[in-house]
């Protein structure tokens, strides 16, 4: 076996090192997943049955089309995934060429590297753990790999990483609460870790939003300052589409960039969300946001959306009010009134029939309005997840025959009715509802609470919020999701048990996460400032000075603490104090006893660099030797002479 | 006191030149009724040494040549059958003197270089079932060639610390190579040499040296210094209690001769190095990275 490393370091060598790639296997594509793996296999079995090393061409080889791959892979080998693609497969790589404990440093070292390139991908409370489990892990082998001979026992060589890494706790925070804050993410990476996501989407056609049912990620976590409002009022406004193409709903692109006329009644209900990143740009605000009082840093556009300048790439806390009774837009401008009545020709007769009949009855708006909310009422209709699949003319097929289907179904073809009936109407995507949080008093918006509904407009009560998903399904708005639809409809796994203690924990779990997110993660160089302001610190600059200060102090403190165990207490012994008095005296002047040094030795070394102070040196030590070394018991006079001696020591 | 010492000195340093701490060391190794293990390149003056010695403390001299065929009764003596009284009669060996140089003490079979070591150790003969006790002074020096040529047995380990101190002398200076060269003969000068002490003298100076104080504060040194070599890294074996107490005692006989009246640390800095090579042993076979008295030394703060 090689010299550097015992065997049994090596394998935990491999171990740890898969430790620290695990999470990343899952992220790299599947075929340099499975190289890693390969490649750690083979310098296990190189490591158990003795084989040799590849020849060096061979490796040059290996890694020459490793970085081929990578950069075929990703077009590229900067960004974050192909960084990090990179990094894995090169540390890898360097198994086959360990062949000297140098080698083994730097596999070791690289370790503590892509152990910081997770947090890249993800910044929650587990990753945090997982980091510092595994730091621990790879100290402990740092550990083993520097020590000669057998490896030593785990339970040992862990205990001792613990130590060391918990040592290392009380820095890190230091530095997180003052190391300076960069505004904006900290790496200026191209964000390719965009697909995939989930959340609502540009446009909308059947069968979208029920997707999102299998999804139970957070959209948003939710708390109310004053007043909770009522499940029914719980609208969170997302994407508005305007436009129907005959199979799904899409926006208009016509929507007036300037903030619709928004008359609020009422004290306007003030809340703080804590959005997830979507890469959206809309706010998800409740309806209908305080046009006065808008977030910093966002907008409110023609159809009453709440946006953000730029796609949502972290998690933003945002802080806005809104009137849950309101009149939006009480006057229509000729081409949004167009657009509201827009629906193209030739599709689902029988709905334009059936419009064209209740117009024909004399009814108004707003007995339309009832008429069709009646109709999914008393009609046999039904709310499921799985909902037949329609023909060509979907409203017609839905309205009439399969009568079956989601909540994007009915707001659909609730709005085409609408404007079949000639009154403007438009379809409204976003989130409904939410969870209390009883530990920590907030609501968690998860997506399957995304929902659809209609809004149509109403001489004098401007948008008016229409959801016939309401009428067909009351407790989906009252109760959410699950308790409106039967177990028969398939729902997804994580709702078959919310019992008892179970939602207990995934409550506290959640409230855990959402303090993370508030106190951890949303520290940013606005949470600095406001904390560091506490103590009386305004800027940088003072922060700097004042970080310099304390990790100055903290390492004085630290080798004062490691000095009182080389210096002993205060001797006893008289002579011995007088003696070290002396010495101090003779520091000032620049003459030391080293540490093998004898007094004689000494008091000869001074004698002779300074002659001047010669005689009172001897008379020290003669004093010293005397009530030291020579004669036993106590001697006041000698004390006495080592004081006046130490006194005579002057320039 | 200090004056016969201190003439004795003198005497000695005529004869032997350039190493004055070889012959302070000596005399100490003498004083605290220690031997002497001498370990050296032939021809660099071991016999001069300790000829002279011998003449200046006025002490019966006896040499012994160590060879492969030398015998223990050749050291100790033996019993011949006499005609004329029709008994055996003891025949005392080169060993009953005050000062036996053993010249090449690692030329000799195992078990006669124990036989000499015993008679060191217990200061007594036994031969024929009848104990007989050495003359008074009693010291040895024994020389050794460096233990790397062939046909030698070298001491072991057990039998070093018998020695209480073991020097070499190594080259002269060029400064007393060319005194060595341009004075007469050293055998010659040696005739002249007049004793500057009596054995009685000596065994007077035995006793003070057993006197001269050592305080708590140079114990704690002492301990600090053997505890040290315990739990060195490149040593195997550090001190033993015997060692411990070797030292102290060559500390003792340094103190007297330097004149004091108790042992201050550097006394026992000044024989630390002769009392303790020998007897540590390297935790490692290779030389280099072997501690040695001066690595314990700059270790250990004075307490």
């Amino acid at each position: 076996m090689s010299d550097y490393l015992t065997q049994t370091t090596l394998l935990r060598l491999l171990a740890v090192l898969l430790l620290v790639l695990g999470p990343h296997l899952t992220r790299l594509p599947a075929w340099e997943s499975l190289l890693l793996l390969t490649v750690i296999g083979w310098r296990a079995l190189i490591a158990l049955r003795q084989w040799r090393l590849p020849a060096p061409w061979l490796r040059s080889l290996i890694a020459l089309a490793c970085f081929a791959a990578v950069y075929a892979n990703f077009r590229s080998i900067s960004g974050m995934t192909a960084g990090t693609a990179l990094l894995s497969v090169m540390a890898v790589l360097k198994l086959l060429e360990m062949r000297a404990r140098r080698d083994v440093m730097v596999v070791v070292l690289l370790m503590y590297f892509i152990l910081v390139t997770h947090f890249l991908f993800s910044q929650e409370l587990w990753t945090v753990l997982y980091l510092l489990g595994s730091a621990i892990a790879i100290t402990a082998l740092l550990m083993d790999c520097n020590h000669a001979g057998e490896a030593l026992p785990l339970r040992m060589l862990l205990r001792a990483g613990g130590v060391m890494v918990l040592r290392a706790l009380p820095l890190m925070l230091v530095f997180f609460v003052l190391f300076p804050r960069i505004p904006g993410p900290l790496w200026s990476l191209p964000t390719d870790a965009g697909g995939g996501r989930t959340g609502l989407s540009e446009n909308m056609s059947p069968g979208d939003i029920a997707s999102l049912m299998e999804s139970d990620e957070v959209a948003f976590r939710v708390r109310f300052l004053d007043r909770v409002p009522a499940p029914g009022e719980r609208y969170w406004r997302g994407p508005v589409f305007d436009r129907f193409d005959g199979r799904g709903w899409k926006p208009s692109g016509l929507t007036v960039p300037r903030p619709p006329v928004i008359e609020g009644s009422g004290a306007p209900l003030h809340y703080e969300l804590t959005l997830e990143p979507q890469g959206t740009r809309w706010l998800l605000a409740l309806d209908m946001p305080d046009p006065t009082a808008l977030p910093p840093d966002s907008a409110l556009v023609g159809d009453g959306l709440l946006i953000a300048p730029r796609p949502i790439e972290q998690r933003r806390i945002v802080q806005a009010s809104a009137y849950t009774r309101y009149v939006l837009s009480p006057t229509l401008g000729g081409r949004e009134l167009a657009q509201a009545l827009q629906l193209p020709p030739g599709y689902n007769p029988r709905t334009r029939e059936l419009a064209a009949q209740w117009r024909a009855q004399g009814l108004d708006d707003a007995a339309i309005v009832q008429k069709a909310l009646q109709m999914f009422r008393r009609e046999n209709f039904s709310y499921t997840l799985q909902p037949p699949r329609l023909a060509r003319d979907s409203v017609d097929d839905f309205l009439f025959n399969t009568r079956a289907g989601f909540c994007e179904h009915y707001a659909g073809s609730f709005t085409f009715l609408m404007r079949a009936a000639n009154i403007p109407a438009r379809v409204v995507t976003g989130y409904q509802g939410g969870e209390k949080n009883e530990v920590g008093d907030y609501y968690v918006v998860r997506q399957y609470d995304a929902h659809a509904w209609s809004e149509v407009w109403l001489q004098g009560r401007g948008w008016v919020r229409i959801d016939p998903t309401a009428a067909v399904a009351p407790e989906r708005v009252e109760h959410g999701v699950a308790s409106a639809l039967t177990l028969a409809t398939g729902l997804p796994g994580f709702f078959a048990h919310r019992n008892g203690a179970r939602l207990s924990l995934t409550m506290r779990w959640d409230w855990v996460n959402a303090k993370w997110n508030a106190w951890v993660l949303a520290y940013g160089p606005e949470l600095q400032a406001d904390f560091l302001r506490n103590f009386g610190i305004e800027d940088v600059g003072t922060m700097i000075a004042v970080m310099t200060v304390l990790i100055t102090l903290a390492t004085g403190v630290v080798s004062l603490l490691m000095l009182r165990q080389f210096m002993s207490v205060q001797p006893h012994d008289p002579a011995l104090r007088l003696w070290r008095r002396a010495l101090r005296r003779l520091q000032k002047l620049g003459l030391e006893q080293q540490p093998p040094e004898g007094p004689r030795d000494f008091a000869e070394r001074v004698t002779r660099e300074r002659p001047e102070l010669g005689s009172a040196m001897q008379r020290l030590l003669s004093a010293y030797l005397r009530l030291r070394y020579l004669d036993g018991g106590h001697a006041p006079e000698a004390e006495r002479e080592m004081l006046a001696a130490t006194r005579a020591l002057r320039r | 006191m200090t004056l016969a010492i201190q003439q004795a000195l003198q005497g000695l340093n005529q004869i032997v030149l350039g190493k004055p701490q070889q012959l302070k060391l000596t005399l100490a190794c003498l004083i605290a009724r220690g031997h002497l293990l001498i370990e050296d390149i032939p021809g660099v003056g071991k016999t001069t040494l300790a000829l002279a010695l011998a003449k200046v403390l006025g002490l019966k001299f006896q040499r012994v040549q160590f060879t492969s065929d030398l015998l223990p009764a050749d050291i100790l003596g033996v019993s011949i059958y006499e005609q004329a009284s029709g008994a055996f009669r003891f025949h005392p060996g080169p060993i009953f003197a005050q000062l036996v140089l053993a010249d090449e003490v690692n030329r000799a079979s195992p078990k006669t270089q124990s036989a000499l070591l015993e008679a060191m150790e217990e200061r007594q003969v036994t031969a024929e079932g009848e104990t007989r006790v050495l003359p008074e002074p009693f010291f040895v020096i024994a020389t050794q060639n460096p233990s790397h040529q062939i046909g030698t047995f070298p001491l072991p380990e057990s039998q070093l610390d018998r020695f209480l101190m073991r020097i070499s002398l190594g080259y002269p200076s060029a400064e007393a190579e060319r005194a060595l060269l341009m004075e007469r003969e050293r055998r010659d000068l040696l005739a002249e040499t007049v004793p500057a002490l009596t054995p009685a003298q000596l065994l007077d100076l035995q006793e003070q040296a057993k006197a001269v104080r050592t305080s708590p504060a140079l114990l704690d040194y002492l301990v600090a210094l053997i505890q040290s070599t315990r739990n060195h890294q490149g040593l195997r074996q550090g001190l033993s209690p015997r060692a411990g107490l070797s030292l102290r005692r060559a500390a003792q006989a340094w103190a007297l001769i330097e004149g004091r009246s108790g042992v201050i640390p550097e006394d026992v800095q000044a024989v630390f190095a002769a009392v303790v090579n020998h007897r540590l042993v390297a935790a490692s076979e290779r030389e280099a990275g072997a501690p040695t008295a001066e690595d314990i030394l700059a270790r250990v703060a004075i307490p």
